[in-house]
């Protein structure tokens, strides 16, 4: 019997749809508290190709029951610095670092674990529908090249990113606005010469990026992911703005030439209301799971699959997948998450609305600690009070933080 | 009648274009992205979200 054929005969308890970081800690736990898992992917190979900067912070790692492994956490950042419109440089070393990890093998990585916990993969199968029964979802319908299968299971965890399809087929509304997600383009870059590879390199400006950034990852001495997201209706293509920033930098870029192009749409709106149905969980980007300031999923995406296979393994033994007894799953998400996420959006409407020479008036406003609090969605109405002094970002704080 | 086209050429399959599509009508399928000419209702969100200025309508 084919590799196919094989796996969709067989009866799970929770099926994962998506194989990325959310989807496969959540097949990794599931199969670790004792139900029989399945993960089914579109891509014919785990990790590729990548949509993403790369960055992870060490705490993410911990909270995943993750370890450092240098085979993936392949370069250590020790902060960020920030470069304003006009110019000015701003340092923030915060407490936890961060590595710059190579994506492609830490996903093989978690899904190779989670295997070898129980869990059994399907590659190169897309989900094209789910099956209901009554109103509850029961299992995925795949199309794959041994042909299409309906494969029943007790309950679904999507897990199939920002461009979810299993939430839209499940009847809910998980569509993004166009003005809450950033356009991304990046590319891997060989050959720059960065004074301090060591820190995460971040340049605003609404000539540069228009409400969004330009990154520098670095990944390696001279090799870093260089990357911009915009918001998703900008005049023009991320690119554009990408390669004018390259060309406007010979300083760093002259002798450097790229050898991988990533892109992809990153949330950064709110987390959808309700990420759960019956039968179903959504978690990570498909649930719009992002930090809005910075478009990091991951860490968020690996917290939330924790929580999703616990409550599927509770799920399972008290026999009950209904819409009321999975709301526990959003109510355990946003206390933990969620809830400073939508602060977290606030700050992001609050920066946006700012013009270039407001950027210079808050450099001189924070310190590195300071700005890291309010980054974090922390102490909003302090803030609030706090930009009082000055009249203008005194009415957009008003208008975009309480 | 205008429809969405994708330049291949261009097109990264990044996907980006499906994640913002409010009526499902496209799909990324690996290497390139299906238009579903009948569900779309050229809002033109993919064309000004491409990150690659792949998609036009024309």
């Amino acid at each position: 019997m084919g590799y196919f054929s094989r796996l969709a005969q067989e009866k799970y308890d929770v099926i994962i749809v998506g194989a990325g970081p959310g989807g496969s800690i959540a097949a990794r736990d599931c199969a670790k508290l004792g139900l029989k898992t399945l993960v089914v992917e579109k891509r014919q190979e785990v990790g590729a190709p990548v949509r993403c900067g790369e960055g992870l912070g060490e705490v993410w790692i911990k909270k995943a029951s993750l370890e450092y492994d240098p085979t993936w956490c392949i370069w250590k950042s020790e902060g960020v610095a920030i470069y304003t419109p006009s110019g000015r440089r701003f340092e923030v070393i915060p407490k936890n670092k961060g590595y710059v990890i190579e994506r492609k093998m830490f996903e093989k990585k978690l899904a190779a674990d989670a295997i070898r916990k129980g869990a059994r993969y399907m590659i190169k199968a897309r989900v094209y529908d789910v099956i209901k029964e009554k109103d509850k979802i029961a299992g995925v319908r795949v199309e794959t090249p041994e042909g299409k299968f309906d494969i029943g299971s007790k309950m679904v965890i999507a897990a199939d990113g920002v461009d979810s399809k299993t939430a839209k087929y499940a009847g809910l509304n998980t569509a993004n606005a166009i003005t809450e997600v950033d356009s991304g383009y990046e590319y891997e870059m060989s050959g720059l010469k960065m004074d301090r590879p060591d820190l995460i390199h971040i340049y605003i400006g609404t000539e540069i990026a228009p409400r969004g950034y330009v990154w520098i990852f670095p990944k390696g001495r001279d090799i870093a992911n260089v990357g911009i997201g915009i918001a998703g209706n900008s005049e023009k293509a991320a690119k554009e703005y990408l390669d004018k920033f390259i060309e406007a930098h010979p300083d760093i870029f002259t002798d450097s030439t790229g050898y991988e192009i990533k892109g992809g749409c990153i949330p950064v709106g709110v987390p959808i209301k309700k990420p759960y149905a019956s039968g179903l969980l959504i978690i990570g980007d498909a649930a719009h799971m992002v930090n809005p300031i910075h478009g990091g999923g991951m860490g968020c995406s690996m917290e939330a699959a924790v929580i999703a296979a616990k409550t599927a393994k509770e799920a399972v033994e008290k026999n009950d997948f209904s819409e009321s007894f999975l709301k526990k799953y959003a109510e355990l998400w946003f206390e933990q998450r969620g809830n400073q996420l939508h602060d977290v959006w606030k700050v992001r409407r609050f920066f946006e609305k700012l013009s270039d020479k407001d950027f210079d008036i808050l450099a001189d406003f924070f310190t590195p600690e300071t700005l890291l609090e309010f980054s974090d969605g922390k102490k909003l109405t302090v803030f609030l009070k706090l930009f009082a002094k000055h009249p203008k970002i005194a009415m957009v704080a008003a208008a975009t933080l309480r | 009648m205008d429809k969405i086209t994708i330049d291949k050429s261009k097109c990264i399959y990044c996907g980006g274009c499906t994640s913002v599509c409010p009526v499902n009508a496209l799909e990324l399928m690996e290497t390139y992205v299906l238009c579903d000419q009948d569900k779309c209702i050229k809002c033109s969100n993919c064309v000004k979200f491409c990150p690659v200025g792949a998609i036009s309508l024309k």
